[in-house]
Order: C-alpha cells, then structure tokens, then sequence
C-alpha cells in the first residue's frame, strides 16, 4: 500500500466512502466573494477604493506571487519526484548497507520539518554555483525550490518503496522463472505495477507541497504571501486585512481542493477489493 | 561539566566550530526555552487537535445534513489551504480585528496572544484531518461485530461504547500517529508570527553568534529527537491497545 503517512496527511483514504461534501465551487465562491462583499459596504472615504475595488487593484500582483508558488511547485516536485525514485529503488537493493543507507536519508528528510530544511538550504547553498568555469547564479527562489524538493524526495522514496513492497512476491519468482534479469524484471514487471499505486499518494504530495510553498515567503521570496502583506503594508487599512487573506486563501482551495476530489476518485478506482 | 564546556570552548577557537547552546550557559537557557516552548504547544495542539477529531467524527454521524456539511466543510477548508495563510490569516486578520484590551500597565494589547493564536490555528489544522481518520475508522469497523454485539442484546450506546470506538480508535492509531507526527513538524510555524519556540530561540541564537551551521544541525537533531518522542510513544500506545488476533 502507499505510505501510511501521506495517505493520512490528505486522510478520508481508509474509508470506502468519500466524506459528505459540499459543492467545491460553492465554498470557493464564497471564500472568494462573501468577505469582500461584506466589507464592501464599509464606508470608504472619497480618496480611497472601496474594498472589492481595492482587491481587484493588488489582484495582479498577488497573481504574479501566486504563479510564483506554482512553478516552485512544479519544479520542487520534479526535482523530488526525480531524486525520490531514485532513493526508493535504492531502498529496495539487495545489498543490506544500501537499503540501510538509502533508509537513513529517507527517514531524516522526511521527519525533518519542512520550514528548518527551507532555513538550511536558504543559508548553507551559495548564491552562486561554479560549474566547469561557469558561474550560474542561485537566486533564492531557486534555493527555496531545493530546500522543498528534499522532504519531497522523500516522501516520493517512501511512496516508490511502498509500492514495490505491496506487490505479490510471487511476481518476481515468476519473472525469474521466465528468465528475466533483475532489471527486466524491474522495467517490464515491478514498475508498471506500481505506477497505479503511486499515483494517489503522489498527487496528494503534490497537493501537499503546493500548501507548504507559501513557507518560502517566510525565508524572503515575494510569493503570493509576501505580496499579501506588502499590499496590506502599503495601503495600511485594517478593514483589507480579512478580504486580501480570504482571497489568498480562496485562491490555494481552488487549486488544491480539485486536486483533492480526483486523489479520491482515483482512489476508489484502483482500490483493491479485499 | 566545566571540562566539557571548556573543551567546546576550545573546539570554537581552534576549529571554529561553535557549538554555543551546549558552553555558554545563555544560549543554552534560550535554546532550551525554545524547546520547551515547542513541547508545550505540540502538547495543547495535540490533545485538542485529537479531542476535535472525535467531536467532528461524531457529528458526521448526525443526522442532520446542515451539520454533517458544516462539518465537512470544515474539514475541507482546513486540508486545502495552505496552513502558513491559516496562521497569517487568524493572527494577523482575525487577531487585528478583535477589540483591544487594556492591561494593568494601561497598554493596549491583543485578546489573544501569538502563542494562542498559533495553538488555535494548529489545532484546528490538524483537527480538521484528525475528523477523516476517526471517521474512517470508525466506518472500518466490521459490520458483523456490530452485528455480533446486537445478537448479544446490547443496546445502542452499549454497541458504540463497548465495541464500535474501541475497535475504530486501535484502527485510528498508524493513522493518527502520522498526522500528530506532521503537527509536531508544523509547530515551526509559529516562528513566523514570533512565538518563540525552538526554530525562533535558534535563530536568535546564530544571528548573534553567527553560527548557523552549528546551531541549525543541533535544532534539526532535537526536532527529529521530538518526533522520534512521539512515534515512540504511539507504537507503545498502540502495542498497549494490541487485542490478540485483531489485526487492524
């Protein structure tokens, strides 16, 4: 089975049936709509925007930090993705110093928290790399990116060794028995397998780290988040700070909460009935 | 005592290797308020993230459908935003909205502190998903137990009490044990809005004695100590709980 940990961290996995829901586009509307509209009718003096009028001015630039947060996304789970198969196929070797090797750095990055790996790759990376006589700059927002990819490669490692443990031993006895080496048996038998099996636990990561790229603000990268609060800065009026979080916070449920829905239907798709 | 701290002191000037939280008796002191801090928040959030989960679960079971949405929609919000904006969103927008009380200095301050906030916001967080695991466990619980204790004569309350949440929360606990794991890893959180748990003592610490290395690696050792703590006490709760022949 998939990794018990990121099966719980999105939950609603162990059951059969999907929890009572509410419509997805009703409760975005609202997280989007209801608190500019109801802060709308605060007064406003003549100079300044009424409060929707003011978000939809910083909307924008606060899109611009979104999008940001999607391609540190994007990219941190590539790199994860690429590194964690990789750790998982090692955790799965025959040679015991490996798997054990491969089970340390698995089990450090993953039970690290999030925010202090950040902190690490943000302070001990150099802002420049040299590569062959090359100079290639590391801005932080790509520092940032390394520093989510690693609990990423983890995770994803602990999703790969999961996976490649859950399928039947009988399965490689078989493909021995063909005469397969280990690593046809790998590509034509394990892998394809396993896919089907990674594939909820890996979206649900990857809705996972799409909530965690808002930390990278933290460390000093104008995401949306820091946007946010450089708009509230600027315009310095209490009665923006509700609606500017709500549409934040409205923006990150409509991403996620879809992605939530097909996890689960996937789910039921390729649950093995008992 | 003083050898080792003398040593240290030594390790620092010869090979720069400044291993302050461990000599200097300040540093040290800061180092372990923080901990303390985070072991304390982790410990609120914990018991009420866990007494929330049960309550939310139980009121899925409601009959009335305004409940069971309310309730899901609860626990939908909070697993689909992001928790850093969850924080920002309570401290920062709630907590400015609130009316300000005046202490017994005649300072304005808060209602509700950085700590509490931060308290609050975990719990609910992990609360949120807590509900789906106690709920999934208490859907996994084998009709014909139900059955079975029905057969027995058993009334209502008795079925739930007596065979029902004992078997869903043994069910629970692998689930449970992950999700406390990852609370205890989102207390880092709170650094951002300046509750001075362990990552924030530590970064006061190498920001004054500019050893980032250093102080950073015997954070990162203490968290994976903590989290070592909890899922050490989970396997021991769970291998307490074990009932001979029921495999969850």
């Amino acid at each position: 089975m998939a990794h018990p940990r990121l099966r719980a961290v999105r939950g609603g996995t162990l059951g059969s049936s999907s929890p009572s829901l509410i419509s997805p586009v009703k409760l975005g509307a609202l997280l989007l709509l209801a608190a500019p509209a109801l802060y709308a009718r605060a007064e406003a003096g003549p100079a300044t925007l009424s409060i929707a009028g003011a978000l939809v001015q910083w909307a924008p630039l606060i899109f611009r930090g979104f999008l940001l947060n999607l391609l540190v996304s994007v990219l941190a789970m590539a790199i994860g993705t690429a590194l964690g198969i990789g750790l998982g196929l090692l955790a799965s070797s025959l040679l015991p110093p490996v798997r054990a090797a491969a089970w340390l750095v698995t089990q450090f990055f993953r039970n690290a928290p999030w925010l202090v790996l950040l902190f690490y790759c943000m302070f001990l990376l150099p802002f420049e790399l040299h590569v062959f006589g090359w100079t290639l700059p590391l801005p932080d927002w790509s520092k940032a990116t390394i520093g989510l990819a690693l609990p990423v490669m983890a995770n994803v490692a602990e999703i790969v060794r999961g996976a490649v443990q859950s399928i039947d031993y009988g399965q490689w006895e078989a493909a021995k028995a063909l005469s397969l080496t280990r690593m046809q048996t790998w590509r034509l038998v394990i892998l394809p397998q396993c896919i089907k099996r990674m594939l909820p636990p890996w979206m649900s990561l990857y809705a996972v780290l799409t909530m965690a790229t808002p930390l990278i603000s933290v460390v000093g990268v104008q995401d949306a988040m820091a946007m946010v609060r450089a708009a509230l800065t600027s315009d310095g009026r209490p009665e923006l700070l509700i609606p500017m979080y709500v549409m934040l916070l409205g923006w990150f449920f409509l991403y996620c909460y879809p992605i939530a829905r097909w996890t689960q239907a996937l789910e039921r798709r390729y649950a093995v009935l008992a | 005592m003083d050898d080792v701290a003398a040593w240290l002191r030594w390790l620092n000037q010869a090979h720069g290797i400044n291993l302050s939280p461990f000599y200097d008796a300040y540093d040290g002191w800061r180092f372990v308020g923080g901990l303390l801090t985070t072991v304390w928040l982790s410990a609120i959030a914990i018991v009420a993230s866990i007494a929330l989960g049960i309550f939310g679960a139980w009121l899925q079971g409601s009959p009335r459908t305004g409940v069971r949405r309310g309730v899901a929609a609860y626990v939908q919000f909070f697993r689909n935003t992001p928790p850093l904006v969850q924080l920002y969103f309570f401290y920062f927008a709630v907590g400015g909205v609130l009316p300000r009380l005046t202490d017994a200095h005649g300072a304005q301050v808060p209602p509700i502190g950085s700590f509490a906030w931060a308290a609050i916001t975990l719990s609910l967080f992990a609360g949120a998903i807590n509900v789906e695991i106690f709920r999934a466990g208490l859907e996994a619980v084998p009709r014909t137990m139900v059955e079975a204790a029905k057969a027995l004569g058993l009334s209502r309350f008795g079925v739930f009490h007596h065979v029902i949440l004992p078997l869903a929360l043994r069910i629970s606990l692998p689930s449970l044990t992950n999700n406390l794991v990852n609370l205890v890893k989102t207390t880092t959180l709170a650094y951002a809005i300046g509750v001075p748990e362990l990552l924030y003592a530590s970064a006061q610490i190498w920001s004054e004695e500019f050893n980032v290395r250093e102080t950073m690696t015997i954070m990162l050792i203490a968290y994976i100590g903590l989290v070592g703590l909890v899922v050490w006490g989970m396997g021991r709760w769970e291998r307490a709980w074990r009932i001979p022949g029921f495999a969850p």
